[in-house]
């Protein structure tokens, strides 16, 4: 799929402007065009954010919050340019809220590991939703553990939507913390997180967003979702890896011992006793991954570039198209079918293994995911081994699906 | 798609439409589970030994094409094989599907087959799968499963 081939959409949006903007998406594999549709692994990252991580090194090396030379002042200009970025990004009212993490993982874990171990008591209840991510089950399986909370778990319907009566019904005065994607990775659910979050604030629960599938998508506003904690990875949303965002409610973060000690989140140690710096620094020990966070910086102004709703109403209208082009292939099953939804389509092909379909596509340029996409329990619900993950971006195309769907009928031929 | 077709072979996709000894084995000498979390194959092997023979050997379970014929051809490989020789046989195949796709693949007979694994490193772990998993089987008779992560 050649970027010359590709017509404006009718929404208005120039996807053939945004494609430019991403190096990687001129690729050949096995000889083939890339066909990349793969977003909610990864994203692609434009060029202004390896250029970005690319400037650091060449002209801003050096570590941040530590030394009065320039290259440190330029390296902390960079570091806290992006949080502000990111508070932005999300409406939050000050940076001093935005916590800069290794990603939505290491962010969830933060909130576990300190607010769940300093307020968690036995018999106190964790509610989770059966749509979420290994990394929004295991870190609360883990403080669970050490606390003797119990961990809940709302069902989920047949269309892949959280059943909101049972969320209803499992909120108690036992919840202390409830922790939901805003978007589901395996099915592309939107959740509505905001009644989710009223009804848990009125239960007495704080509320945990996972928003690592929602941000590249969705804009994000904590302020009026009335969030407690929400956490994001910079590589889902066109950044580097190996950083992201905890976005937290002021107080609580102050109320929040330290997660992992080390330098940059103190203010005094002596072997009597140590003083812990402000927040956000308290929770951002060592050095932390700064070309990521330039790139991170970088990548938060290249969405704000864009016009956004434009760029979902591309997205939805490419994401409608999947969908209808999966379904007219005989003996497909398409898993997930929320009535809100986004960037994601997961389906099955009967009689080919989800496994065997990827190898296929890949022959010909064409990069999905196959297996459970770390949600086994979303699997196990739908009583599936496994699906065919396409997952979008923005620079994602009609002729992109017009691709994958010539793949998919080469592999119906294999397996014919 | 000529690479395609070293992997997608006639024969590797007739043993996963109709894979061969997928049945159990009840009582079994040794019954072994294996798993691969990441793409979610799971499967169940069954030995009955005689002595240090492999008398019967079946499985049962889902996966992909590739860990479905390489079950079914190392269950048709390993009757009537010792449990040494299955060891060797185990070495042999791992070598066979891991080796620089530039040289000539050895030959291990019927087994050969699975050798245009060795082109996609990322299938490795489904055609090793049932290996793995027999490993285990001779090793303690049955034990905690085997995960190919």
């Amino acid at each position: 799929m050649s970027t010359t081939a590709i017509r404006p959409s009718a929404i208005g949006f120039d996807v053939a402007k945004v494609r430019a903007d991403f190096p990687i998406l001129s690729e050949l594999v096995h000889g083939k065009p890339l066909v990349y549709l793969d977003s909610a692994n990864t994203s692609q990252k434009p060029l202004a954010v390896i250029k970005a991580t690319d400037d650091y090194y060449r002209h801003a090396n050096a570590n941040i919050h530590r030394a009065t030379h320039l290259l440190s002042e330029r390296a902390t200009a960079l570091y806290e340019g992006a949080r502000k970025k990111a508070a932005t990004f999300l409406n939050a009212a000050e940076a001093q809220t935005i916590v800069l993490t290794k990603g939505t993982t290491d962010g969830i874990n933060l909130v576990a590991q300190s607010y769940g171990r300093s307020v968690l008591k036995r018999g106190d209840e964790i509610l989770l939703s059966w749509l979420e991510h290994h990394s929004n089950i295991v870190p609360w399986q883990l403080i669970a553990e050490q606390t003797g909370a119990v961990i809940k778990v709302v069902s989920i319907n047949e269309l892949g939507e959280i059943d909101q009566d049972d969320y209803a019904r499992l909120l108690s005065s036992r919840t202390k913390i409830v922790a939901v994607g805003h978007v589901s990775n395996a099915l592309g659910t939107i959740n509505p997180i905001k009644s989710m979050i009223a009804q848990a604030h009125a239960a007495g629960a704080v509320v945990l967003v996972d928003g690592a599938q929602a941000a590249p998508h969705l804009a994000i506003d904590v302020q009026d979702l009335d969030c407690d904690f929400y956490v994001l990875s910079s590589h889902k949303m066109f950044g580097p890896t190996g950083t992201g965002v905890l976005y937290g409610r002021k107080p609580l973060l102050e109320a929040m011992p330290p997660y992992q000690g080390g330098g940059d989140m103190i203010s005094n140690v002596t072997f009597e006793k140590t003083l812990y710096n402000q927040v956000p620094y308290k929770f951002e020990a060592g050095t932390p991954n700064i070309a990521g966070v330039a790139g991170f910086g970088a990548a938060i102004d290249y969405l704000s570039s864009i016009d956004r709703q434009a760029a979902l109403a591309h997205e939805d209208d490419v994401l409608a198209y999947a969908t209808a082009r999966v379904r007219e292939i005989p003996g497909t099953r398409i898993i997930g079918e929320a009535r809100h939804k986004t960037g994601v389509l997961s389906f099955l092909v009967e009689g080919v293994h989800p496994h065997d379909a990827g190898t296929i596509l890949d022959q010909q340029g064409i990069a999905v995911r196959t297996g459970q996409h770390c949600a086994q329990p979303v699997m196990d619900k739908f009583c599936i081994p496994a699906t065919i993950r396409a997952s979008l971006g923005i620079y994602n195309t009609r002729e992109d699906i017009d691709a994958m769907v010539r793949g998919l009928i080469k592999v119906k031929e294999v397996f014919a | 798609m000529s690479e395609l077709n070293d992997l997608y072979q006639e024969v590797i996709l007739d043993h996963n439409r109709r894979p061969h000894n997928f049945r159990v084995i009840d009582p079994a000498s040794a019954k072994q589970e294996g798993y691969n979390p990441l793409c979610g194959d799971r499967l169940t092997l069954y030995l009955t030994l005689d002595g240090n023979v492999i008398k019967d050997v079946a499985f049962q379970g889902s996966g992909c094409a590739i860990s479905k014929a390489s079950a079914s051809l190392m269950t048709d490989v390993l009757k009537g094989k010792s449990v040494n020789e299955a060891r060797e046989l185990f070495d042999q195949f791992h070598a066979m599907i891991t080796s620089n796709p530039e040289t000539p693949a050895p030959d291990m007979g019927k087994l050969s087959v699975l050798a245009g694994v060795r082109e996609y490193p990322t299938r490795v772990k489904c055609a090793s799968l049932a290996w793995h998993t027999m490993k285990a089987a001779v090793a303690h008779e049955g034990g905690a499963p085997v995960s190919t992560e």
